[in-house]
C-alpha cells in the first residue's frame, strides 16, 4: 500500500524535502512525502487480498481525512 | 474538605508520559484520579475520564492511531455516548480525533519542529464542562509541548465547528504553535461532552510553575465530575 496526503493538504515533510532538493540544485517543484505499507498475507485470490487491504486501510493504514490509499497485489504463487 | 471527591479515571497507554502529572493536578484540584490501564475492557465507577499526553505507541503510523484501537477506548466511547464528561490532552486530542469522538485531525506541525513553550489562548465558550470556571474571552497561559499538533479540518468541517461554537479555545493571535487551522487550539464534540485540547493544563495548575491558568479548566471537569457525582446519590 502507497498511503500519502491527499492533495491540498499540507505536508511539511515534503516541503522541507522539497527545499532541501532545490538546494541541491535539483529541479523540484513540489515533492510529498508518504509512506509505502509491505504485507504478506495468506489470500485464496488476488482479489481477496485486494479487498482484505481495502480493508486495512479504510480502518487503521490511512485517515480519510488527510490521506489516500493506493493498493497493489501481486501473487506470491505458492 | 467537606465536598466529596468524584473519581476521574486517568487512562494509562503504552507511552503515555503525562498520566502522573494529570493524576496529581485532578487530585489537587479536589478529585480522586483512578488509573485505568489501556488494556481493560471496562472502566470502573467513574465521573469522568481523561486522556493524559505522551506518545502512545510511539507515535507510530499518525499520532493515536493506533491507540485508539486499545481495549478501553470501547469503554471510553460508551462513556461518552451516555453523556460523561471526557477530556484529551495533546496525545488523548490526537487519540480522540483518531476514533471518531472528535472532528478533525491533528497534523505534523507546519514548522515540522517539536514545539515546548506557554502559549496564549482564548476561552471561546464557557457553557462546557471544561471551561465553565473561565470567563467568555478570557486569556489562559498553558504550556504546549508536542511535534503533531496541527488541528486540520477541511473548509466545509471547519465551518460547521464555527457554526455550532465547537471551537472551544483559539490561539491568541500570534500564538499559534503548530500551524492549526482557525488557530484552534481545542474543540468540543457535537455534544459538548468530550473536548480535546493541545495546551497542558495539567502543566499549569501550581502558580510557581509560572501559571495556574490551566488548573481553571481541571477544576472546571471536576466540578462537572462531582455534579454528576450529586446527580447519581
Amino acid at each position: 500500500m502507497l498511503v500519502r496526503p491527499k492533495d491540498g493538504i499540507l505536508d511539511p515533510q515534503g516541503r522541507a524535502v522539497e527545499r532541501s532538493l532545490r538546494q541541491l540544485g535539483f529541479g523540484v517543484v513540489e515533492a510529498r512525502v508518504g509512506r509505502v505499507i509491505d504485507l504478506d498475507v495468506d489470500a485464496a485470490t488476488v482479489e481477496e487480498a485486494r479487498s482484505e487491504a481495502e480493508r486495512m486501510c479504510e480502518r487503521l493504514l490511512a485517515n480519510p481525512l488527510i490521506e489516500s490509499y493506493e493498493i497493489a497485489v501481486e501473487a506470491a504463487g505458492r | 474538605m467537606s465536598e466529596p471527591r468524584p473519581r476521574i479515571a486517568v487512562l494509562v497507554f503504552p507511552g503515555s508520559n503525562d498520566d502522573y502529572d494529570a493524576a496529581w493536578a485532578l487530585s489537587a484540584l479536589g478529585a480522586e484520579p483512578v488509573a485505568v490501564w489501556h488494556a481493560e475492557r471496562e472502566l470502573p465507577r467513574v465521573e469522568a475520564v481523561v486522556l493524559p499526553g505522551g506518545f502512545s505507541y510511539g507515535d507510530y503510523l499518525r499520532a493515536g492511531a493506533i491507540a485508539r484501537f486499545a481495549p478501553a477506548m470501547e469503554a471510553v466511547a460508551a462513556f461518552a455516548a451516555g453523556g460523561g464528561p471526557v477530556l484529551g490532552i495533546c496525545n488523548g486530542f490526537q487519540i480522540l480525533c483518531e476514533a471518531g469522538l472528535l472532528p478533525g485531525v491533528l497534523r505534523p506541525n507546519e514548522s515540522l519542529s517539536f514545539v515546548c513553550r506557554d502559549v496564549a489562548v482564548r476561552v471561546e465558550r464557557t457553557d462546557t464542562p471544561f471551561t465553565s470556571r473561565c470567563a467568555e474571552g478570557q486569556r489562559l497561559v498553558v504550556p504546549v509541548k508536542h511535534g503533531e499538533g496541527c488541528f486540520h479540518a477541511d473548509e466545509e468541517l471547519l465551518a460547521e465547528l464555527e457554526a455550532a461554537g465547537q471551537v472551544v479555545l483559539r490561539y491568541e493571535p500570534g500564538e499559534n504553535p503548530n500551524g492549526s487551522v482557525a488557530d484552534v487550539a481545542a474543540v468540543a464534540s457535537a455534544t459538548g461532552n468530550v473536548l480535546g485540547l493541545m495546551p497542558h493544563p495539567e502543566h499549569a495548575v501550581d502558580p510557581l510553575l509560572g501559571s495556574g491558568d490551566g488548573g481553571l479548566l481541571l477544576a472546571s471537569l471536576v466540578d462537572a465530575a462531582r455534579e454528576r457525582l450529586y446527580a447519581r446519590a
